[in-house]
């Protein structure tokens, strides 16, 4: 290689990207190493993939992780079981809440605990709530980093911060909500907190229509993501991809109609499907997810019964479950979001073991960018739709 | 020199603005202060929730994120700092031009708040980097990061040209690059840098 | 779905000299797991992916369990023959005296797989593989090959507990850094010592924090010496 930089080199720098050409053995030319990340800002956070690029053309992706690895297994090893939950928040920290009922799920499991009636239908609730404003949320960011700047973010946090404000007057943070507990969640819902989520939920299918109204035929958003990122459903279950991504592939496989958790039976929802498996699909099923959830939630909001919100005999404190192990999976708004706990009698897990839908729904990055270009990847890792206090925990 | 404050409200109804060029340059420079588009963890959601329609942060006139540190004058540290990316954190740093600012956003970016017992978890970036402001909070709420840039408007503002208390951009002698932590084989070396960060001396670890 | 002990039958006659063992979990949960062996264990795994009632396709989580050495500390009855010099004369006697003995049983690394079907919509299904000890016999075969998404989680294996991989196509570190020695997931892994400013009021870091001055204060009082 000459000393002068070559015309791409210097356009990598323009961009903020740091590269250096590598002499491809093949076909005699030169390649770009490029890393993308950790300070990027489309990597949701610090995330960074080595990208090898041949003109445009990706030919190869190798994703870093760890630049947020806050060693969230070990602390859950060193502490009670209580003292777990506030951490799970931490974990995908747009949807602290499902995080909070897939822990709570797995002690269950692991104590062979009962949870009553209403608090079933609280953790539902919230959980559809948290579906709602992530979806919202992830489209938004999805649409801004194809360079629409503000707009579509804006509406979703809009709608967001009324979601927040529900959490903050039910469970005292509008972010960490520390709000589920083995047997149960910590406080009652009052009848005009369920009146001003009827208000809010009522809202809800006009923010859709005008989401949708705004971006579905966008024509800029068609031809960017419609054909883009495509995942076949063999390599999709092969690889562990749950959630939306899996489902844009084709795959009926949502845990809410699988695993037949908690009161999810008794509510009339569809599953949306997409067939083209591409970026578009994956951003239709979010905006078809949300619209399923507001179906949810109004059915939740019109039957919830009275009665207590905690089963009378669980321990929270001194808490000490018999030696064993459960593995406990719920359909977070991201994937399958499982926690695997081992006990060996005492008050902390032996074992805590966390399974990230955003970690595992990276697997196949490289393979769904290979051949594209190098714009499309921002897309890619999108409509992956990952949180990196999941990916690296 | 200061004006006196009485008659410059008197000139003032008279239509004659009278200031000093202290006053005039910190306000020039404490309303266009540019945040560097910069998340790490749970605090950059409050972060750009603040940059939102509801809080909105361009009241302030500092709405322009900017992906590249070399056009940021500020710099939000939002979340925990990981000793895996402590050294790009200061090298970002090193990177920004001055003047620069630095608010450590939330309990992890002061002390490595609930994560504070990881190993892989450094102990506040007040370790390698000077911080202006901290403000509290698991995550602190868009008001706070709102008063936390207010109160760094405020130091801005107090801040003379020359002489004692300058900024660093004015002082030929102050550091301009801080030196970047090497991943070692167990901890980052150094594990922090004392020139920048002396250990406080606090009830606790006073002999 | 089959209960464990068919799905250990289905896999002994589909694969003979499997040696799959069942290891039983006592808690309410009930998830009762396999023990296959290392050496024969991908094809097991092909096995449990490719029958078409199994179809167990969805590798969902892989991670591995520290078993630290145990020691065992038992009272043991021994008979043994003592010579006494009874009435003037040397002759054996037998008499029996309880021994405390101390045994160590070897710890090892264990790695957990949980298994789904997306076709069949069951599950789990619970595999366990452990290695011969914790220190030098620690290779198992990856499972990468037959289910794609253990090639990040076996990566975060290797990385925090420092299992290795055999078969495995990109076996680096994952979360920490290239360079790193440590394993930190392990049980018995020693935190760097950074804990020198601890203004919080929590017992376990005030501890350290204090440890840390002790060690500094010792440091410098030897460098005075010199």
């Amino acid at each position: 290689m000459s000393s002068s930089p070559s015309g791409l080199e210097l356009g990598a720098q323009a961009h903020g990207l740091e590269g250096r050409m590598v002499a491809d053995p093949e076909s005699g030319g030169e390649l770009l190493e490029v890393a993308m990340g950790p300070h990027h800002p489309s990597t949701h956070g610090v995330f960074r993939m080595d990208v090898t690029l041949d003109g445009e053309r990706i030919v190869r992706l190798k994703p870093v992780f760890g630049y947020l690895h806050r060693n969230h297994e070990k602390l859950g090893e060193g502490q009670t079981y209580l003292a777990s939950i506030p951490y799970t928040d931490r974990l995908d920290y747009i949807c602290s809440l499902t995080n909070n009922w897939a822990y709570a799920l797995a002690v269950e499991k692991l104590a062979g605990q009962e949870v009553p009636e209403r608090a079933e239908y609280l953790r539902v609730i919230v959980g559809e709530l948290t579906r709602v404003q992530n979806h919202a949320l992830s489209v938004g960011f999805l649409i801004q980093d194809m360079g629409a700047s503000g707009t579509p973010l804006m509406y979703g946090f809009k709608e967001r911060e009324k979601i927040l404000d529900l959490f903050e007057s039910l469970t005292g943070s509008r972010m960490m909500c520390n709000y589920m507990r083995f047997g149960g969640v910590r406080v009652d819902a009052t009848e005009e907190w369920l009146n001003q989520a009827r208000k809010v939920v009522a809202g809800l299918p006009k923010f859709a229509d005008e989401f949708e109204a705004l971006l579905v035929t966008n024509e800029i958003l068609m031809a960017r993501t419609q054909g883009v990122g495509i995942l076949p459903p063999k390599l999709a279950i092969s690889a562990g991809v749950t959630g939306p991504l899996l489902r844009a592939s084709g795959v009926n496989y949502d845990l809410r109609k699988v695993d037949h958790y908690s009161i999810y039976d008794r509510f009339d929802f569809k599953v949306p499907l997409g067939d083209h498996w591409d970026v578009y699909d994956r951003f239709m099923i979010r905006l078809l997810e949300l619209r399923q959830s507001i179906r949810i939630l109004e059915q939740a909001l019109k039957d919830i019964p009275a009665g207590p919100v905690m089963d009378p005999k669980a321990r929270i404190r001194n808490f000490r479950p018999k030696a064993g192990e459960a593995y406990g999976r719920i359909e977070a708004p991201k994937g399958e979001l499982g926690f695997y706990l081992i006990s060996d009698g005492g008050p902390n897990p032996y074992r805590y073991r966390v399974r990230p839908p955003s970690f595992m729904n990276l697997t196949i990055l490289e393979d769904m960018c290979l051949g594209q270009n190098v714009a499309d990847v921002v897309l890619i890792l999108g409509s992956v739709d990952i949180v990196l206090g999941e990916v690296d925990r | 020199m200061a004006v006196d404050e009485k008659l410059k409200i008197e000139l003032g109804k008279q239509g004659v603005l009278v200031t000093t060029l202290q006053e005039l340059y910190n306000w020039g420079r404490r309303s266009s202060v540019w945040p560097m588009n910069f998340g790490l963890a749970c605090c950059a959601i409050e972060m750009i929730a603040t940059t939102m329609a509801r809080y909105d942060i361009a009241r302030f006139g500092a709405e322009v994120f900017r992906p590249s540190p070399r056009q940021a004058d500020m710099m939000i540290i939002s979340g925990t700092v990981t000793k895996k990316m402590a050294p790009q954190v200061v090298r970002l740093y090193n990177q920004m031009g001055e003047p620069r600012y630095v608010i450590a956003m939330g309990a992890c970016a002061i002390s490595g708040g609930p994560f504070k017992q990881g190993y892989n978890v450094l102990k506040g970036i007040d370790r390698y980097i000077p911080v202006d402001v901290h403000i509290p909070g698991c995550p602190p709420r868009p008001e706070a990061l709102l008063e936390a840039f207010i109160t760094l408007q405020k130091k801005i503002d107090a801040q003379p040209l020359t002489g004692e208390g300058r900024p660093r951009f004015l002082d030929a002698e102050a550091p301009g690059e801080f030196p970047v932590p090497d991943q070692g084989q167990h901890d980052l070396e150094p594990p922090s840098n004392r020139s920048v960060w002396p250990v406080p001396i606090t009830l606790g670890n006073r002999e | 779905m089959k209960t464990v002990e068919e799905i250990k039958a289905a896999i002994e006659a589909a694969v003979p000299g499997a040696g799959v063992e069942i290891v039983p979990n006592p808690g309410p949960s009930a998830q009762h797991s396999l023990l296959l062996k290392p050496e024969r264990a991908v094809e097991v795994a092909k096995f449990l992916r490719d029958d078409p009632e199994l179809a167990l396709d969805h590798l969902s989580n892989v991670t591995g369990v520290d078993w630290l050495d145990k020691e065992i500390t038992e009272k043991v009855k021994v008979t043994r023959t003592v010579t006494k010099t009874v009435d003037g004369v040397e002759q054996p006697i037998e008499e029996t005296v309880e021994e405390t003995r101390k045994r160590v049983e070897p710890g090892y690394l264990e790695v957990v797989y949980h298994l789904f079907s997306v076709a069949k919509k069951h599950g789990p299904v619970v595999l366990r593989m452990r290695t011969g000890n914790r220190s030098d016999q620690v290779e198992l075969p990856s499972m990468t090959r037959v289910w794609r998404s253990a090639e990040f989680q076996e990566r975060e294996i290797f990385d925090l507990y420092g299992v290795v991989f055999k078969g495995h196509p990109d076996l680096r570190r994952i979360l920490m850094w290239e360079g790193f020695k440590d394993h930190p997931m392990r049980k018995d892994y020693v935190e760097p010592d950074d804990f020198e400013y601890e203004p919080t009021a929590h017992d376990e870091v005030l501890r350290r924090a204090q440890a840390h001055r002790a060690l500094e204060a010792a440091a410098a009082g030897k460098g005075a010496a010199q």
